[in-house]
């Protein structure tokens, strides 16, 4: 990698907005994330932030503006790509991991299929490469080797998140997009995912956008933080910032509700 | 001997010029699905409604038509199919794989070489590889439109996984041209490698799901796989107790009460003509 792309944005999203009919999505949304950024977005349950992330990993069509990718090729505009484009995308660079592991997975397929299904996408032919990768990948996620032939579904739900991260991983990409990824956990288990989480963005040097509503989640891994209200991004700066020293009402609002045990 | 209420084959001009315009579209872009208004025909879907279909659509009077059922000339399907097409079009038929201009096939293609001006019409239940992988249609549509073909390895994965080889035994899914992923019908894998370098015209249709597909003669075929599981045509390991055959594929018939069976031919008109020739396999003097 040369210096200069060290230096350009891996995303730039600029004016980004999504209407369903009269109401707003999410409207005028710009920022850029650096590679290796762990970039979190709280708010509350319609505040825009899921229809932002579709938008943003070519689920949704925005309404306006752009989502220019660092791609192998330079910067590119992903919303005026093909879908060709787009899917290779996004199954090459680009990760997603869904709040329910049921959208992301497929419960049929064993959990070696489920990993190894991106690989084959991309054009891997030699079966037993492909089962050592997927064996490798269970083992960094925490899941027991003889699970491999195992259909998802006879797994509990940590483990089908964790399966759903190696599965999303396994090629990997540049840029994961997070959708409450510890939604539906209950807490010793959405510890162990973060401990897994962080150790993962750290080695690999991911750059992430997770969306969620639970601030200890964006404590531990965002670098950055956006926190929306109405389909608008109401305050920005590092994670410990604007948790610490909250400056907009809102943002005010949502860190004082939090429990304390 | 034309039933004279009817057109020929049976069919109205229209509907045939409907299918012919099909076929066109789908030799032009073979192993392509190509939507067609599916008529009802005289006899229930899953008794091939396509086929009968495609091969009213490409019978003229001068043709020879042959038709099949699992290999076999004599079985149900095949001799009501051919008794239809006696009735309602007039035209000469055969059981000799050499001579007929039109093979209609269930799940088999014959052992006997074909040759240049020959149409081989397949009766396709689902035309859709990836169907049972993916229940959306207008996503397995995508699919092809973008060439998306990783989750027919995943099938094969599977496969392996639980099995230990490659379980699929028919309907095993093909490349043709380095495009489109076909399902051949539900016929053997054994006689996947024959899809490949054809001479004859091969025709797919599939009635109830309205799809035509084609493959011109002298199509690329090939048998989806892995490097280290490579495709293999397999067959049951004897010879034919009929005809001593080792190159033909093989029915199981089970003879007794004590376990007692033997292999034949499936294709009877191969396994026939062999005997004609003198060959004569472990139990062929008997029977």
């Amino acid at each position: 990698m040369n210096a200069l792309s060290q230096h350009r944005p891996l995303l730039s999203v600029q004016h980004l907005g999504k209407h369903y009919g009269p109401r707003i999505g999410c409207t005028e949304i710009s920022f850029d994330l650096y590679p290796g950024e762990v970039m979190g977005i709280v708010g509350e349950s319609g505040s825009g932030k899921s229809t932002l992330l579709s938008c943003m990993a070519g689920h949704l069509v925005p309404d306006a503006g752009r989502v220019v990718f660092d791609t192998a090729l330079g910067p590119r505009d992903t919303v005026q790509m093909s879908e060709a484009e787009r899917r290779r995308m996004a199954r090459t660079d680009w990760a997603f991991v869904h709040q329910n592991p049921r959208d992301g997975l497929r419960m049929g397929v064993s959990a070696g299929g489920n990993v190894g299904e991106r690989l084959m996408a991309i054009g891997a032919r030699h079966y037993g490469a492909i089962r050592a990768t997927a064996a490798d990948w269970l083992g960094r996620v925490e899941i027991a080797a003889d699970r491999i032939d195992d259909a998802p579904r006879a797994f509990s739900g940590g483990m089908q998140q964790r399966l759903q991260i190696a599965r999303n991983l396994v090629t990997a990409p540049r840029l994961v997009f997070m959708d409450e990824p510890t939604g539906g956990l209950d807490v010793s288990v959405q510890a162990r995912l973060l401990d897994l989480l962080r150790g993962l963005v750290r080695q690999m040097g991911l750059s992430a956008i997770i969306v969620t509503h639970d601030l200890a989640v964006v404590r531990l891994l965002a670098d950055r933080l956006m926190v929306m209200k109405d389909g608008r991004v109401v305050e920005t700066g590092l994670t410990d910032q604007v948790l610490d020293d909250p400056q907009h009402a809102y943002t005010q609002l949502l860190v004082s509700s939090v429990l304390q045990v | 001997m034309t039933d004279q209420a009817y057109n020929f084959a049976y069919l109205d001009e229209q509907t045939k010029r409907m299918i012919r315009r099909a076929i066109l579209k789908g030799v032009a872009v073979p192993g392509y699905q190509v939507p067609f208004a599916s008529r009802e025909m005289p006899m229930p879907y899953g008794w091939g409604t396509g086929g009968v279909q495609l091969t009213a659509a490409c019978l003229t009077p001068d043709d020879r038509l042959k038709v099949i059922d699992q290999g076999a000339d004599d079985t149900t399907n095949a001799v009501s199919i051919r008794k239809f097409f006696q009735r309602v079009a007039g035209v000469a038929v055969t059981e000799a794989t050499t001579e007929a201009t039109l093979i209609q096939t269930r799940h088999r293609i014959p052992d006997t070489p074909l040759r240049v001006g020959q149409i081989l019409v397949y009766q396709v239940p689902i035309p859709e590889p990836l169907r049972f992988l993916e229940p959306r249609e207008a996503e397995t549509r995508k699919m092809h439109e973008l060439e998306d073909y990783g989750l027919m390895h995943v099938k094969l994965y599977e496969d392996i996984a639980r099995h230990g080889q490659i379980a699929t035994a028919y309907a095993y899914p093909v490349k043709v041209e380095g495009r489109y992923v076909m399902d051949p019908s539900p016929i053997p894998k054994f006689d996947n490698p024959k899809l490949s370098g054809s001479p004859a015209l091969q025709l797919f249709g599939a009635g109830r799901e309205q799809r035509i597909y084609a493959l011109p003669p002298f199509t690329h075929v090939v048998s989806l796989d892995f490097e280290d599981h490579p495709f293999v045509a397999s067959k049951a390991d004897h010879a034919c107790d009929l005809c001593a055959a080792t190159d033909s594929y093989l029915d199981e018939v089970i003879i007794d009460d004590d376990g007692g069976r033997m292999f034949v031919c499936s294709d009877t008109d191969y396994c026939g003509g062999r005997r004609a020739a003198g060959y004569v396999g472990r139990l062929g003097g008997q029977a």
